[in-house]
């Protein structure tokens, strides 16, 4: 059974169709590469499915079960994960705070309850260890390179048990050797059993990580192949137009 | 020997000597004790019991008011009404005693009035989008029109039937001598560490000030938060008020005139930053009581109460521009 399935999603704002009838499936331990021009409606998309918005049309179903999500907390209670573009990170905070930004742990009896500083640096830091990322929950996110910054935004996603991830343009302002530090992490994400949604402008990083990729143009899913089978050229031609549709 | 990535991840980058030296409060403080030091021995009316009593309960009031208004700070925003705040607090505790009511209902009017004044001023920011700046410059305006409104312009110097027990909360000195205010100083100052290391809420002040947007994504109630720090600064602008109303026995409606500049002083000085993310109750305090030392010291050393605001002005300008020379080295 898929983890996540969408049937016929579509999503209007007034007149305008961002989103046009799009159906896929999402399976446990995948990549997909989610690929369009900018407009295509990937990001509408990926925000139906964290629940930022809902859809005007279609359903969507999460291990059999239909998914109706009103805000954001919702989808995370039924694990799904986002990483922002711009990581959502604040500066003047340490790596540990910022994963458990929103759901800091606390210890105490009732209302007397304080943060759980030691809990929640060890519990980082065994994140990061996971990772293999080389970030010290104790340091401010403003000392931090982009990879860290990276795996602190990713750490987060793996608090609870989550069982699908959507990353959105992870690698678009950072040095090439972080980009591949990213490409791992993703990897290490996989590995675990988790569907990872990858936005991405780039297409080296979908071809070198991701199982599957959808093209999306004008709000349609114009494609959705195997990443074995189809080629950076067609892709390419999918997402400009220059190649209508692939089955 | 490698070192092994969890040995990385386990290093503490910081000792506590390079946290403390690389720490703005910690400066002030320095400053603050080799001011007292020079003044015990250049003049002969420092450091006696008299003026240490009064320097103490000086700092209170703009301190007070500073512990509330590092909160909205912290979260980037900036509250302006507390001065007259501060004046209608005090002047609507003096109105309702005035008229014959107990102390107990006299502080609750206060009280209600300051955290009305905060969730106004707090729902017109977080949930309509106002400027910060604008909303409490007008709710300057209009608090202390109210005061006046309130006493007709008059000095309020009877306080009814509780008279006395007002004058005893303000003016006494309950334990070891100590001034009152300065022991509600200090409870106000320990609760408001408290909040801002110890509790969810504290920490997601500090999430506000540092990316509001990642707060918002995050889940973290921001709009809540932000109406919650606009009441506890109007709250403590009451309390200050009521306080100083006991200490001074009067109130006038030119009551904290001009103080929302000396707490905002107070609240840099001590190493908040206006642009949000930064600041510690200590740090008012600190703040607070270097302003006051500047300010004591000025009429001992018998310089012209004219350089005052060149003193006060230049301890803020230099306080921030350590700081500011610590972020150009760790820049380069």
């Amino acid at each position: 059974m898929s983890v996540l399935e969408l049937a016929n999603i579509s999503k209007h704002f007034g007149a305008i169709q961002a989103v046009n009838d799009v159906s896929f499936t999402l399976e446990a331990g995948e990549v997909v590469g989610l690929m369009g021009d900018n407009g295509a409606g990937k990001s509408t998309l990926v925000k139906m499915i964290a629940g930022n918005f809902r859809p005007s049309h279609g359903t969507m179903h999460m291990d059999g079960k239909e998914l109706i999500l009103h805000k954001p907390a919702e989808a995370r209670q039924h694990g799904i994960e986002i990483v922002h573009q711009d990581l959502a990170l604040c500066n003047n905070l340490t790596a540990a705070a910022n994963v458990y930004l929103g759901r800091e742990l606390r210890r105490g009896i009732g209302p007397f309850r304080i943060l759980d500083y030691a809990a929640m640096y060890k519990r980082a830091g065994q994140l990061f260890a996971e990772l293999k990322s080389e970030t010290r929950p104790r340091d401010l996110v403003k000392q931090m390179s982009g990879g860290q910054r990276q795996a602190v935004a990713i750490a987060r996603t793996m608090l609870s048990q989550a069982k699908i991830v959507l990353m959105d343009e992870p690698t678009a302002a950072i040095s090439v050797r972080q980009v591949a530090e990213v490409l791992n992490l993703i990897r290490h994400l996989r590995d675990q059993g988790i569907a990872v949604v990858l936005i991405s402008h780039r297409m080296p990083d979908v071809f070198d990580v991701a199982d599957r990729v959808i093209v999306m143009r004008r709000g349609r899913k114009v494609a959705d192949k195997k990443i074995a089978s189809s080629s950076p050229e067609e892709v390419t031609g999918l997402i400009t137009g220059a190649i209508e549709q692939v089955a | 020997m490698a070192v092994t990535l969890d040995q990385t991840i386990a290093q503490k980058q910081h000792t506590f000597f390079s946290r403390l030296f690389a720490n703005q409060t910690f400066w002030v403080v320095i400053a603050v004790i080799l001011a007292c030091l020079f003044l015990s021995f250049a003049t002969d009316a420092f450091a006696t019991q008299k003026n240490l009593f009064n320097i103490t309960r000086n700092i209170t009031f703009v301190a007070i008011v500073a512990l509330g208004m590092t909160f909205v700070i912290i979260t980037g925003g900036i509250d302006l009404s507390v001065g007259s705040v501060l004046c209608l607090c005090s002047m609507v505790l003096a109105v309702t005693m005035h008229a014959g009511y107990s102390i107990e209902i006299g502080i609750l009017a206060s009280i209600v009035t300051a955290l009305a004044i905060g969730a106004f001023n707090g729902v017109l920011i977080a949930y309509l989008g106002f400027p910060p700046f604008v909303v409490t410059l007008g709710m300057l305006s209009v608090a202390r029109s109210l005061a006046m409104v309130a006493s007709n312009n008059t000095v309020v110097f009877q306080f009814g039937p509780d008279h006395d027990k007002l004058l005893a909360l303000g003016g006494g000195a309950w334990v070891f001598g100590i001034a009152n205010p300065v022991l509600y100083m200090i409870l106000l100052a320990l609760i408001t560490g408290f909040i801002l290391r110890w509790t969810k809420f504290g920490r997601h002040i500090f999430a506000i000030g540092g990316n509001e947007h990642a707060a918002t994504l995050t889940g973290v109630p921001v709009r809540q938060i932000k109406v919650a720090v606009y009441m506890i600064s109007a709250l403590s602008a009451g309390l200050a008020g009521i306080i100083q109303t006991g200490w001074l026995g009067a109130v006038t409606t030119n009551l904290g005139n001009g103080m929302e500049l000396q707490v905002i002083a107070a609240t840099v000085i001590g190493g908040a930053d206006l642009a949000g993310g930064v600041g510690t109750a200590f740090g008012a305090i600190v703040g607070a009581a270097l302003i006051e030392v500047i300010r004591n010291s000025l009429g001992l050393l018998g310089i012209n109460a004219f350089w005052q605001g060149t003193f006060i002005g230049g301890a803020i300008i230099l306080a921030v521009l350590f700081d500011r020379i610590r972020n150009f080295r760790r820049s380069d």
